[in-house]
Parts: structure tokens; C-alpha cells; sequence
């Protein structure tokens, strides 16, 4: 995965980011690689600390620093590498090119602004149009998401968390950007909200044509709106592969994991089978393979060398030593 | 059941004062406050036998002498040692800090521990009287009150004290709104502990906190509103060496001799500088979001 | 709206009644006898016994209290000064322009001065000019207010000689007062700025913000400061309670014939209707200012407003 290809919208290379807390080092991500085409959509699935929120922050150059620092890595969009771009140009791109929903729709809009203003404000900055325009614009966004463009003039306190995620993702797509960084849009909502901004996302992602990085730990999600997948652990990407590759031929110990512990409507199964122990303190990662003390297939050799990124055939990536033998256990 | 409980809040209190031993430890402007705190302390306690002269020894040839090697911080106008006087003033102005503020907590966390918890129309009736406390510019409470009273140790201390009430209860009343809603109370609750039970070993720890920080803060702030009452004429007054009360005597002579006003000052400024760099140092440490 | 002010303008009623009645029981156990200092050190004590029978201070405490009351609320009359034999009212209305110069221009000073120097700090967190500002800071809550006029008399008016000592007049009679009354709330005011500041830029919308293509300067000026003055608006109110305290001991310190000087010579000289009368009227001052601090929070703060407005916008629908 060196070379960048060129058909492909983002390219993410060996991006590493840590964090510095009271003199510890916190390595959130770490030599992470990959591609997306445009029009295309991945999912970066993992559970919370993995550091997929500081892959997308990392990406739009809004990680806060200090304490975060991106160590290395470089970001190729449409041609340009962000991370060597000036500010300048930097902000031209964000709320332009690349857009990002938050987690938290009730943390994520201004508590004192108008929901309509905080709309218009990016189609200002970043369109030519007049006031007026703008705001006319901000109400078509609203109307986009199915909000009524006459509650342009409420405040953030008017609306429900669905509601305020709706208005999350119109200032996002106001300036229809080439690509979208969703950042676990539905995790802080209902599940039938969940479900109608979910297919809210994917049918406006697929009128504007906009690629997505979709970060999650809910593999129904990945399910509903990916292309491709990256499992991410501890930092690192630990398999890769197509939508399809992952789901029906998972590989890693942990991606299986991860499905062991859904439930299954045809299996009667009494208990669910979690993934044992917890995810690594992210300042003190384990020698080795990262997940190796939580793999039920560890062995010795795995806490020795790192291990890197193998490809299983068909662009299916793994990052596992074990991964032949496994492979043939059959799943 | 209670004891696992109890046994629980206290291993996590422990886990978090040791952090916050930690990280205050390694503040070095707190620790500075923290030490030079200690310090006064200790030399306020050993005044009387290290102090070079005699306090209340009169030496009219040394009548306002300016510091000199024998006289460090110089003489006052009865020919006083103003170094020994300083370091015998720091008792009075201390523990009038310390007690004024120690007093106003403690009225403050039973007020408070009682508003929070029971609610309803004690609340609404404490909380109003405390309104009309709070109209009141806290300094101009003080200067009545101890109008009032009369001058003295004594009183000082209830004049100080009763201006940082109302603000200890809002503080207490708002923390323990925020512990009280804890499922660990309602569980308490559920056993049948006695109310006294459940304010005292379940909730104050839990709402004190901020409280410590406030405290710490206070006192500072209690040895400057001591020293304003003595300047004004009120609190301790002349001849007790009270660090406020040197100023204020020598106030009168402040243009011929400065040295006389210009040591209470930086001694009064020093022990309110270094309370105040040990709260903000207990505040961050507390809170580290703030921090980074 | 409306309601709200008229029913916060309705409650200082019973708080201006509390703080009379409070007064009045704290001047009420006042030791030393009005009238014998009236009638100063020749007097007999049958001359001081009839003086107190004219001045009604041989009645019951309850008897008293109930005249101070119907006086001052009902006549709107504060009493007449014993040692002036003028009424306490004009006493305080002909002083009180000194007092409020002051007290004004030091609640404008720590908005104006304490404001920058706090987002200063907050936006240069950790470096240099955040270290300066906070050291400013921190020493000025920590010197004694009065002690730093002393030490300005000294070294500006008798040394360089270019400010006078004491006295009012002209504008240069007021620098050194505002400036060693205001050092505490300009001080506070930097030192709240600065917290309430680094606590917005921490939460989202500032980086909803900065992920809309804003500018740093545009981030902080349109999203995170207004968020972050909301809290100081009650830092300014209480402030001003600080300042209108300080004000009793500054125009000690510098002879200025305000309501300060008035009440601590009135505590001397056992002048109980000046002190009380003083206390009404800076509570009075100070209640409004909270009052219009309530109000300006509310005003900004579209989440309080809407709770004073009652229910008639439209709440969410889920």
C-alpha cells in the first residue's frame, strides 16, 4: 500500500498521531494506511479508544494540539498532501471539500447561535452569495434533512437530539463536499432515529456523489452503508478487505471476535461469546501483536515481532501470523 | 451491603486524592504556596523564642531607625523591632485567617449539607435569608458586624466569618443537588440509613471538592479583609502586633517613613499570594480537564 | 420578559426589608451610647437619660424596629444624623456621586482591562504571555487594596509628585483610587475569563466550528468567546459588590468624602442612622446591578430566555 493509487479520492499513509498527557505518551494511531475511491464509502469499525475519531480529526487537520501531534504519515486528496498544506489552504478544503459529522448532536452546535446561522455560516465562507442567498440556501439544507425551513431561526435548546444531528449533517453537506467524515453520527440516538438518518446519510451521499469515511462500532451500520472495511485496534489497522471479504470471510482473531459477540436471529445460542479482557492502555501497548492478549490463538511468536499487514489475495489484508492456520479451521 | 459501599467510596476517594497528590506535587508554583504556607506556620508557632527582641520592647533611641543589620525591617515609632513584631503578628493574622474561615465552612457544610439534602421549604426559606445576607457587599457585612461586636480577637473572627457563609452554602447546596441524584444514595436510602448516616458518610465526601479549593482560597482572602477591618479602625486593634493593624498605625507617618507600612504589606501579600497559588494548584489538580 | 424583571423588581422588596431589619438588629447590639457621644463628655447622666428618652432609644427593640421600618419604607425618610442633626439622606445622596465615580469606573476597568487579559492567556495558553497575565493576576488578588493606595501615595504623590494625595476633584484625583480599588475585580476578572475560556475551547462546537473552514480569529470571536462571557456576566455583578466594599476602605485611605468615609466616621461617632442608611442604599445599588447582571445573562443566553418566556415558542418535537 505504498504507492498511491490514482484513481483513489483520499489516501491515507503510515498517519501516526500521539497524544501527551502529564509525560505519557499516548499512541492513539499508529502507521495507519488506506484508500478510498470517490463515490465510495468506508468503514473504519473498532471500539471506542481504538483512535478512529483522531484518524478522521487527523485527516481535517483539527486534532487538538498540543496535546495531539500527528508523528507521521502523509494525507493525499485529490492530489494534495493536507498535512504539508498551509493553514490557509487548509481551511479552504474544510467545510468545502471535506465535511465532518460529530458524535455528539447535542454537544456539536453553538448553544447561542442560530441553528440557520450556524448553517449559513459555512455556505458563506465558502460560496459566493450574498447574505440572503446564504440564508435561503441554509433553509433549503434544512428542508434537505427534513427539518422546516421556517425553524431557520430556532436555537440549538429547541430541538430534539435527532433533530440537532439532522441539522449536524445539513451544515455538513451545505457546500456538498467531496468527502464526508461521519464520526459515529447515529451512536447518541435512538435506534429508530438511528435507522432514519442512517438512510437520510446514504441517500443524500449518493445524490451528491460524496465519498465517506464512516467511523463506527456498530457493524449493522457497516452493514447498511460500506464498501470496504478497516477493523481498527489499538490504533492499528488490523484487516482490510471489501465489505463482502470482511463480513463473509472474516480473518483476524478480533474481527471474528466481533461478530461472535452479535446475536444471531437463527442460532438459539444462550449466551453470546464477547471478546475476553480489555482493549490495551493506548500509553503502554503490548509487545507483539496488539491484540495478543486478548487471542484466543496467540502464541509465543506473536509477543515477539510486530507484525505486518499481509495480503490474503483480492486486496484482503491481515495483520495476524497465524492467519494460514486460521484460515483453514474454516469459520 | 453499607459496608462494601462504604468500602467502595473510600477505595475510589483514595485512588483520587493520591492523583490528586500526584499532580499537585508536581505543580511547582503550588508547592512553592504550599511550602512557604508551612514555613510561616512553623516560624508563627516558634515566635516567641526565635525571635530576636522582645516584641513589646520600647527603644525611643531607635525611634522609626530604618532597617539597618541589627533591626532588619527597621523600628517603629516606639523604637518596636518591626521584624519581631512581624513574626509574632503572623499568630494573630494567621489564625485569624485559618479560624474566620474554618468557622465559615463549618456553619456553611451544615447549612449547606442540609439545604441540598432535605430541599423543599427549608431550602426555599435558608436560601431567601441567605439572599438578603448576599445584598449586602460581603466587606461592608464584615465592617457592621464587627462594628457591632466590638473590636477583639473574638469578635474578628465572627465578623470574618459570616460574610463567606452564603457563598460556602451555594457551593455545598450545588454539589450535593449533583451527589444526591447518585444511585448510590438512593441505595443507602433504600437500606434505611439514618439520614445523619447518609449526609455524613455518603454524600459529604462525595460533594467536598470544590469546597476544598474554595477553602483554601478563602483564606487568603479572610487575611486581607482582616487586615481592611483593623486599617479602617475596627478588628484587632493597636497594640496587638496584628499585621494590619502595624499598617495601620503607621499609616500617619507613611511619607516620612515608608518602612513602616512597606513590610506588614509584603508580609500580608506573601501569606494571601501563597494560599491562593496552593488553591489554584488543588483546583487543577482536581480538575485536570483544565489543565491540558 | 417583562414578568420576569417586574417579578425580580417585586422581590427586592422583601430583600431591602431583610436588609433593614438586619441592620438594624446588628446596630441595635452596638455597643456604646448615641447619646452620650451627642452630648460628648461634660453631659450628666441625667442630661444623657433625658437625651435618650427624646431619641426613643429607651423603647423596646421591637417598638424600634417597627419606627425604622415605617420611616424608611413607608415616608421613605432614613433618619437624621445625630452628629450632623441633618437627615441621612441627603447626607448620602450629596456623597453618593464619589462613591458610584468610583465603584463605576472600576466595574468598567475590570471589563475592559480583565477581559482581554484573560482570553490573552486562555488563546496563548501555557506560554509566555499567558504566564505574565496569570502572574498579574494572581498578585493582584493577593494585594491588600488599601496597602497598594498607600504605596502608590508614596511613591506618586510624594515622591514624583504627579498625582495628588488626597482630596477629590479632577479626573487626576481619581487615578489612584480606581486604579488600587480595581486591581482585585480586573484581576478575578482575568483569572474567570481565562478558565471559562479554555473550558469552551474545549467542547465541541468549537471544533464543529474549526470543521467549518472559520478562521482561528473567527472561532473564537463569533463562537467560543460569546459562549464563554455568558458565566462572567455574574463575575462583573459580583464584582461590583467587591468594588462598592472596597470603595468604604479606598476613600479612607485617600480623604475622598463618599459613602465609604461617611459610614466608617458615622461607626466612630456612633451615628447608627448613617451606617444603616449607608448599608440600605449600597444594597439597594447592589441588588439593582445584580438584577440588570440577570438580566443582560438572560438576554444572551437564548436557553435562560426562553425559560422566562414561558412556554410560547414551540418546544422540540421528537
Amino acid at each position: 500500500m505504498d504507492t498511491i493509487k490514482k484513481d483513489a479520492l483520499l489516501s491515507v499513509r503510515h498517519l501516526t498521531v500521539e497524544y501527551t498527557s502529564e509525560g505519557e505518551v499516548i499512541h492513539a494511531v499508529n502507521d495507519v494506511s488506506f484508500d478510498l475511491e470517490k463515490g465510495k464509502t468506508i468503514g473504519l469499525v473498532g471500539e471506542t479508544g481504538a483512535g478512529k475519531t483522531s484518524i478522521a480529526k487527523a485527516i481535517l487537520r483539527i486534532l487538538p494540539e498540543p496535546p495531539a501531534r500527528v508523528k507521521t504519515g502523509e494525507i493525499w486528496f485529490e492530489g494534495r498532501e493536507l498535512l504539508g498544506l498551509k493553514e490557509e489552504e487548509m481551511r479552504k478544503i474544510r467545510g468545502k471539500n471535506i465535511s465532518m459529522i460529530f458524535q455528539d448532536p447535542m454537544t456539536a452546535l453553538n448553544p447561542i447561535m442560530r441553528i440557520g446561522k450556524q448553517i449559513a455560516e459555512v455556505i458563506r465562507l465558502h460560496e459566493k452569495c450574498s447574505k440572503a442567498q446564504a440564508v435561503q440556501k441554509a433553509k433549503e439544507m434544512l428542508e434537505m434533512v427534513g427539518i422546516p425551513g421556517e425553524r431557520y431561526y430556532e436555537y440549538p435548546h429547541q430541538f430534539s437530539g435527532g433533530m440537532k444531528q439532522r441539522v449536524v449533517i445539513a451544515m455538513a453537506l451545505a457546500c456538498a463536499p467531496d468527502l464526508l467524515l461521519a464520526d459515529e453520527p447515529t451512536t447518541a440516538l435512538d435506534v429508530t432515529i438511528q435507522a432514519q438518518v442512517l438512510d437520510m446519510i446514504n441517500e443524500l451521499k449518493e445524490r451528491l456523489n460524496t465519498s465517506m469515511v464512516m467511523i463506527t462500532h456498530d457493524l449493522g451500520v457497516v452493514a447498511q452503508v460500506c464498501d470496504s472495511v478497516a477493523v481498527v485496534y489499538a490504533g492499528e489497522i488490523m484487516e482490510y478487505g471489501t465489505k463482502e471479504q470482511i463480513f463473509d470471510h472474516p480473518l483476524y482473531p478480533y474481527t471474528k471476535g466481533l461478530f461472535g459477540s452479535l446475536p444471531d436471529m437463527n442460532d438459539d445460542a444462550e449466551r453470546l461469546s464477547p471478546i475476553e479482557g480489555l482493549p490495551p492502555n493506548p500509553a503502554d501497548l503490548p509487545k507483539g501483536c496488539a491484540f495478543h492478549p486478548r487471542c484466543p490463538y496467540a502464541t509465543e511468536a506473536c509477543k515477539q515481532a510486530h507484525i505486518p499487514l499481509t495480503d490474503m489475495g483480492g486486496g484482503h489484508l491481515c495483520r495476524c501470523c497465524r492467519v494460514s492456520e486460521i484460515a483453514k479451521e474454516g469459520t | 451491603m453499607r459496608k462494601t459501599n462504604d468500602v467502595m467510596h473510600r477505595r475510589r476517594k483514595e485512588g483520587q486524592f493520591a492523583q490528586v497528590m500526584h499532580r499537585l506535587r508536581k505543580n511547582k508554583a503550588a508547592m512553592l504556596g504550599l511550602s512557604i504556607v508551612l514555613v510561616l506556620i512553623v516560624l508563627a508557632i516558634l515566635s516567641p523564642w526565635i525571635m530576636p527582641y522582645d516584641y513589646t520592647k520600647m527603644d525611643i533611641k531607635n525611634k522609626y531607625a530604618t532597617p539597618s543589620a541589627d533591626h532588619w525591617f527597621g523600628c517603629d515609632e516606639l523604637g518596636r523591632d518591626i521584624f519581631s513584631r512581624l513574626l509574632y503578628g503572623s499568630r494573630a493574622s494567621l489564625s485569624l485567617g485559618l479560624l474566620a474561615t474554618l468557622l465559615s465552612t463549618a456553619i456553611g457544610v451544615v447549612l449547606g449539607s442540609v439545604v441540598g439534602y432535605f430541599g423543599g421549604k427549608v431550602d426555599t426559606v435558608i436560601m431567601r435569608l441567605l439572599d438578603i445576607f448576599q445584598a449586602i457587599p460581603g466587606m461592608l457585612l464584615s465592617i457592621a458586624i464587627s462594628a457591632a461586636l466590638g473590636s477583639g480577637f473574638g469578635n474578628t473572627i465572627i465578623a470574618l466569618s459570616i460574610g463567606g457563609v452564603p457563598m460556602t452554602v451555594r457551593l455545598l447546596r450545588g454539589s450535593i443537588l449533583t451527589v444526591r441524584k447518585q444511585e448510590y444514595i438512593e441505595a443507602a436510602e433504600k437500606i434505611n440509613c439514618s439520614k445523619l448516616r447518609i449526609i455524613t458518610s455518603h454524600i459529604l465526601p462525595n460533594a467536598i471538592a470544590p469546597l476544598i479549593v474554595s477553602v483554601t482560597m478563602g483564606i487568603g482572602n479572610t487575611i486581607l479583609q482582616a487586615a481592611c477591618l483593623s486599617y479602617i479602625g475596627l478588628g484587632v486593634q493597636p497594640p496587638t502586633p496584628e499585621w494590619g493593624a502595624m499598617l495601620s498605625a503607621g499609616k500617619s507617618v507613611i511619607t516620612r517613613y515608608p518602612h513602616l507600612c512597606i513590610f506588614p504589606g509584603l508580609c500580608i501579600m506573601v501569606i494571601v499570594l501563597s494560599f491562593n497559588m496552593l488553591g489554584d494548584g488543588l483546583r487543577d489538580a482536581m480538575d485536570p480537564k483544565l489543565k491540558n | 420578559m417583562g414578568r420576569y424583571i417586574l417579578k425580580r423588581l417585586l422581590w427586592m422588596i422583601p430583600v431591602m426589608l431583610g436588609i433593614a431589619v438586619l441592620i438594624f438588629s446588628i446596630m441595635y447590639i452596638c455597643p456604646g451610647d448615641p447619646a452620650a457621644s451627642m452630648l460628648g463628655t461634660g453631659a450628666t447622666q441625667v442630661q444623657i437619660e433625658a437625651k435618650r428618652e427624646e431619641m426613643g432609644l429607651n423603647d423596646p427593640y421591637i417598638v424600634r424596629l417597627g419606627r425604622y421600618l415605617c420611616d424608611v419604607f413607608l415616608h421613605f425618610d432614613l433618619g437624621t444624623s445625630y452628629m450632623y442633626g441633618t437627615p441621612v439622606i441627603d447626607g448620602l445622596m450629596e456623597r453618593m456621586q464619589y462613591t458610584l465615580v468610583i465603584a463605576l469606573s472600576c466595574m468598567l476597568m475590570q471589563i475592559l482591562i480583565g477581559t482581554p487579559l484573560g482570553i490573552i492567556a486562555a488563546t496563548h495558553r501555557n506560554g509566555i504571555a499567558d504566564r505574565i497575565c496569570m502572574f498579574i493576576a494572581m498578585l493582584g488578588v493577593s494585594i491588600p487594596a488599601f496597602w497598594l493606595a498607600l504605596m502608590m501615595v508614596v511613591v506618586f504623590a510624594v515622591n514624583l509628585g504627579w498625582l495628588p494625595a488626597f482630596g477629590v476633584g479632577g479626573f487626576k484625583y481619581y487615578i489612584m483610587p480606581c486604579l488600587a480599588n480595581c486591581l482585585a475585580g480586573v484581576a478575578t476578572q482575568a483569572r474567570q475569563t481565562r478558565s471559562s475560556m479554555l473550558e469552551v475551547i474545549r467542547s465541541d462546537y468549537v471544533t464543529t466550528a474549526k470543521a467549518k473552514g472559520l478562521s482561528e480569529r473567527s472561532v473564537l470571536l463569533k463562537h467560543a468567546l460569546p459562549n464563554a462571557l455568558i458565566p462572567i456576566i455574574t463575575i462583573v455583578g459580583n464584582g461590583m459588590g467587591m468594588m462598592l466594599g472596597g470603595t468604604v476602605v479606598i476613600e479612607n485611605v485617600f480623604s475622598i468624602p463618599g459613602i465609604g468615609s461617611y459610614m466608617t466616621s458615622a461607626i466612630n461617632s456612633r451615628d447608627y442612622p448613617i451606617v444603616m442608611g449607608g448599608v440600605l442604599l449600597l444594597g439597594l445599588i447592589f441588588s439593582l446591578i445584580m438584577l440588570l447582571v440577570d438580566v443582560v445573562y438572560a438576554f444572551v443566553d437564548p436557553r435562560i430566555k426562553a425559560q422566562y418566556e414561558g412556554k410560547k415558542r414551540r418546544k422540540s418535537h421528537a
